[in-house]
């Protein structure tokens, strides 16, 4: 129903509700497992690998390895080869929205110019530094801002943010608790 | 015994369908567990009004009579209107008859009951929506000096001991018992997820009113984006009340009602809630909009504009800035928690392969999968009023017109949607 739609925000519409569709009929198919490795370098410094993943019942990758480094600037005395790990999960939560964003505007016909996210995480750092156990230390809050320039009223801008967040797998990471299993071999 | 169709539930829905096979000569029986209106009788509290305005119940051959049209009834009346209505379309409805198990298929189906088994060519549950509460896995974890309960069990805050009360879910159903939970002077933290929030009133008429006049409660099954989206929406935020106030989020924080986001889990005696909260409300502050946009938009496009009041606009749901995510269960500041957390429907006694992978009747509009079965009452089974007194009418007049031209065509099924 959108193949004549002007609107073009890079979204392949078509395919994901085709594969809404496909899953419905083979719902194990949707079972999905994302996989990453990380290898130490030196002092806070590590390397992150992303390639293969499981996925439509079987073995997937990416068309290429995807590396991130992550380490801790130079204010907490680390040589700051990357990201810290709390920003990429900052660079997480952004990219996720805003990808739905993108998708949700196009399924809604709506076509997008610009879209700027901001987004900032609030942290007592005396948490992970053991100085005080009742702070926690992770985030104490997340804030998020978008700019938008579209075609369509502040508030259809407002509908597709909120609809991306309700469809947003880090969103949900983040807001929900999840079980953590760390083994060592 | 025998009976051309089998009706099973002698609610609004299964009588509605009594009254359309009466009108075509299509010899049935209404089987019931217990009384007619059983649920209406026996699973509701005490204070539950219907959402529903009084005029909004027109049933086949029969509607509402009194002087009050604009009023909510109580259970009492409720039972009494759905009572008045077996007796007005003199439906044959055999009560305290349980139906233990329905078997068969193409040749037509044996109803087995706690008075004996019926034999029929086709056969329509009509037993409800909201038979079983759904209560949420996590619910086996709530540390055992809590008090828990489901609202069926519920009937009014004198049942529960002293203390907070967690009300888990805030659709009709939770903001109801939230609102007279803490008037009665126990504190209730309300648990948020996803709701559908609609003013009781808006420019000088009731929203149903609206949603009937603007065509909103006859948008067809087979004409909405995603069907299984629809059927699956939580109940409007509504109470029915004689003073027609709105039960909603602010209303309830006005009173001191303590939101809190989504119970997303329960470990080592601590529950904790999703950060989702702003936008849970955000999206339901913005899907209320888009109604009363469609409101006024029919109010400019019918030439109505100087009958009615203005258009306006409600303030946001207020959600504080940073709402907790945690609350430790064994701390005696709760002490019930109520499970407000929806219904489903209980077709465990039916021996027929129609079930999807999610234990639901797979159908089309009410037309079941098994040749001869039809199901009636369930959320947008063929329109968005479907689950309201006032869809029945439409459905049983569609269901009874395929039932009647299947049981013609010895077999041949008309195209559901046709009908």
């Amino acid at each position: 129903m959108h193949t004549t739609s002007p609107v073009d925000n890079g979204v392949n519409v078509e395919a994901l509700l085709g594969a809404r569709e496909a899953l419905s009929e083979a719902p194990e198919a949707a079972r999905f497992q994302w996989r990453a490795t990380c290898e130490w370098i030196n002092g806070t410094h590590s390397r992150t690998d992303v390639e293969g993943f499981f996925g439509l019942g079987e073995e997937q990758k990416h068309r290429s390895r995807f590396t991130f480094d992550a380490d801790h600037p130079e204010v907490f005395a680390s040589e700051d080869h990357g990201a810290t790990p709390v920003e990429i999960v900052l660079a997480g939560l952004a990219s996720c929205l805003t990808a739905g964003i993108a998708s949700v505007a196009q399924m809604r016909d709506i076509q997008l110019r610009s879209v700027t996210a901001t987004i900032e995480g609030g942290m007592d750092i005396q948490g992970i530094l053991g100085m005080d156990g009742d702070v926690r230390n992770g985030f104490d809050g997340i804030k998020v801002k978008y700019e938008i320039d579209a075609d369509a009223t502040p508030e259809e801008i407002r509908a597709v943010v909120a609809q991306s967040q309700k469809r947003s797998a880090v969103y949900d990471i983040i807001t929900n608790p999840t079980n953590v299993a760390v083994e060592v071999n | 015994m025998d009976a051309t169709t089998v009706i099973i539930g002698a609610g609004h829905a299964g009588l509605a369908m009594s009254r359309r096979l009466a009108e075509r000569s299509i010899d049935h029986v209404v089987l019931e567990r217990g009384e007619v209106a059983n649920s209406w009788r026996t699973e509701r509290w005490d204070s539950l009004r219907l959402l529903t305005p009084n005029w909004q119940s027109r049933l086949p051959g029969y509607g509402y009579e009194g002087e009050e049209p604009d009023g909510f009834r109580d259970m009492a009346a409720t039972v009494a209107f759905i009572e008045r209505y077996a007796e007005v379309v003199a439906a044959p409805v055999e009560t305290h008859t349980t139906v233990t198990s329905v078997r068969g298929g193409d040749d037509g189906y044996e109803v087995a009951t706690s008075r004996g088994t019926w034999r029929a060519r086709s056969v329509v549950l009509a037993s409800g929506a909201c038979n079983i509460p759904c209560v949420p896995a996590v619910a086996g974890l709530v540390p055992s000096g809590i008090a828990t309960l489901t609202p069926m069990e519920y009937r009014n805050p004198d049942q529960l001991g002293e203390g907070g009360v967690m009300v888990v879910g805030a659709s009709a159903t939770g903001t109801q018992i939230a609102d007279e939970v803490h008037r009665s002077g126990r504190p209730v933290t309300l648990s948020v997820g996803e709701h559908v929030r609609v003013p009781r009133v808006y420019r000088g008429r009731d929203i149903k009113w609206w949603m009937d006049r603007v065509g909103v409660l006859d948008e067809r099954y087979d004409e909405v984006d995603n069907l299984d989206r629809v059927r699956s929406l939580p109940s409007l935020q509504l109470a029915g009340s004689d003073d027609l106030r709105t039960v909603d989020l602010n209303s309830l924080t006005d009173i001191g009602v303590k939101l809190i986001g989504r119970l997303a889990g329960i470990g080592h005696g601590k529950a904790q809630f999703s950060g989702s909260l702003p936008n849970v409300c955000a999206l339901a502050d913005l899907k209320m909009s888009r109604l009363l946009d469609r409101i006024d938009e029919w109010v400019v496009d019918t030439g109505l504009e100087g009958a009615v009041e203005p258009p306006h606009r409600f303030e946001p749901t207020r959600v504080e800035s940073s709402p907790p995510l945690g609350l430790d269960l064994t701390s005696g500041e709760i002490r019930t928690i109520i499970w407000a957390t929806g219904f489903r429907p209980d077709h465990s006694w039916l021996d027929v392969p129609v079930f999807d992978r999610r234990g639901r009747i797979r159908h089309d509009g009410g037309v079941v999968e098994a040749p001869g079965m039809y199901l009636m009452g369930i959320p947008f089974l063929r329109r968005r009023k479907s689950s309201l007194i006032d869809g029945a009418a439409d459905d049983a007049r569609d269901l009874s017109a395929h039932l009647a031209a299947w049981l013609d065509g010895n077999g041949r099924r008309p195209h559901a949607a046709e009908v």
